[in-house]
């Protein structure tokens, strides 16, 4: 046992591993990963929350099984060795959902399967858990699938609300004010809809924190 | 007929980017140059012109409920279909690779042309995206071949549409909190909402 094994689970490194990617180095906003499920998911709160716990799911146990056998992988074939473990993973979550959540995975659609190629799992994989032990990993995927979920939650609370006025499938925009000549946004259900209010959402957050991209 | 409504349909007003979401991720890193643009929106049509059917064969012949008939009555009842993600992502990969080396061998201009964007496709969610979609909407052989094709074409467009732009924009002066992914973000909103006036078009 070495000393840095010792470690507290909870030490001051292992929680800036988990807090940075909720906000300074989000995976969506800042890294610009996994934009494609981001979008298509979202146009009902429910789906994108269910979608944001199947991909933090499959992050934190794909970094924890890579991190656990990062020292057996043979560095020229990795990335098909993290294919296959993310491959897994998703399957696993994949017959999960369609024993539990049918309706939510049928919405879903292909996107369940398309976290296979999400750049952020992968992105992940590579760039921490191929370097760490297995704890800093799973608290590192822990934080990168929660700062997803939470962006993925505020886009589909926006377009459930504006688009629909609902959230969750209830009805939150009165009928009053339907009488008074208030009418859904109907391009908010739509593509443009989505891409819209993520670059809002981006402005929004870059002005709190100050984050200038420069081309 | 069927097959031509299909391309325009998968092109236009299904546009893979644009309505489905899908490739994002190397849309908005490579949009940046146009002529990086055009390499990659190349790469995304040859590739997936070969996956796509390649992915309905193994699907129809391998995977599919009663597919493994062919071997003989008691593989009647095999079901495989719980494998199709990782043998999907397995063809796709092998196919990149694949032609990769065909390219290389039989067309050194080409595949200097394409460059790094070969090996980047195997991770871009349009290729895997067509190939599950293909599945769910229960193509046929020739559907799929012209499905594949056509939203490799609808890619092509899109990126070098958004490179295009994005050229323009360096010149404006936007707020900087909107710089970058931010703006780009609003402009693919606004493009696609251009590609929605196509839909309805029936021939």
């Amino acid at each position: 046992m070495s000393v840095s094994e010792k470690e507290p689970i909870l030490s001051a490194k292992n929680r800036k591993t988990f807090k940075q990617p909720l906000n300074e180095t989000n995976p969506l906003t800042i890294q610009v990963l996994g934009i494609c499920s981001a979008l298509a998911v979202t146009s009902q709160l429910k789906p994108s929350l269910v979608m944001g716990i199947a991909v933090t799911t499959v992050i934190v146990f794909s970094n924890l099984t890579v991190s656990v056998i990062r020292n057996l992988i043979p560095n020229k074939i990795r990335i098909i060795v993290e294919m296959t473990v993310v491959a897994t993973m998703v399957i696993l979550v994949d017959q999960i959902l369609k024993a539990y959540a049918y309706e939510v995975s049928k919405q879903l659609s292909i996107f369940v399967g398309l976290i296979i190629t999400n750049c952020i799992v992968l992105g992940r994989l590579e760039a921490f858990a191929l370097g760490n032990k297995p704890i800093p990993s799973i608290f590192d995927g822990l934080g990168n699938g929660l700062g997803y979920a939470f962006v993925l939650a505020i886009v589909g609370f926006c377009r459930e609300l504006f688009g629909s006025g609902k959230i969750l499938g209830f009805q939150v925009v009165p009928q009053s004010l339907y009488d008074a000549g208030y009418l859904n946004n109907g391009l908010m259900m739509l593509a443009p809809g989505a891409f819209i209010i993520l670059g809002l959402f981006i402005w929004v957050q870059r002005t709190l924190n100050g984050y200038v991209e420069e081309d | 007929m069927e097959l031509l409504n299909l391309a325009i349909n998968s092109i236009f007003v299904s546009n893979i980017l644009l309505a489905s979401f899908l490739g994002m991720c190397s849309f908005l890193a490579i949009s940046k140059r146009i002529s990086a643009s055009i390499g990659m929106g190349a790469a995304v049509v040859f590739v997936l012109t070969i996956t796509a059917p390649v992915s309905w064969l193994m699907n129809e012949y391998i995977l599919k409920e009663g597919a493994l008939v062919w071997l003989g009555d008691s593989f009647k009842n095999v079901d495989l279909s719980f494998m199709t993600y990782i043998f999907f992502i397995a063809v796709i990969a092998a196919m990149v690779q694949l032609v990769e080396m065909i390219v290389e061998k039989f067309s050194p201009a080409l595949y200097t042309a394409l460059g790094i964007f070969l090996p980047l496709i195997t991770v871009n969610c349009a290729i895997l995206g067509v190939a599950l979609f293909m599945v769910e909407r229960k193509y046929t052989f020739a559907q799929t071949t012209v499905f594949g094709f056509s939203s490799g074409l609808g890619y092509f467009l899109a990126i070098v549409t958004m490179a295009a732009i994005r050229k323009k924009i360096r010149y404006s002066n936007v707020v900087p909190a909107l710089r970058g992914l931010g703006i780009t973000m609003i402009l693919t909103g606004l493009l696609a909402m251009a590609f929605m006036i196509f839909s309805g078009i029936q021939l």
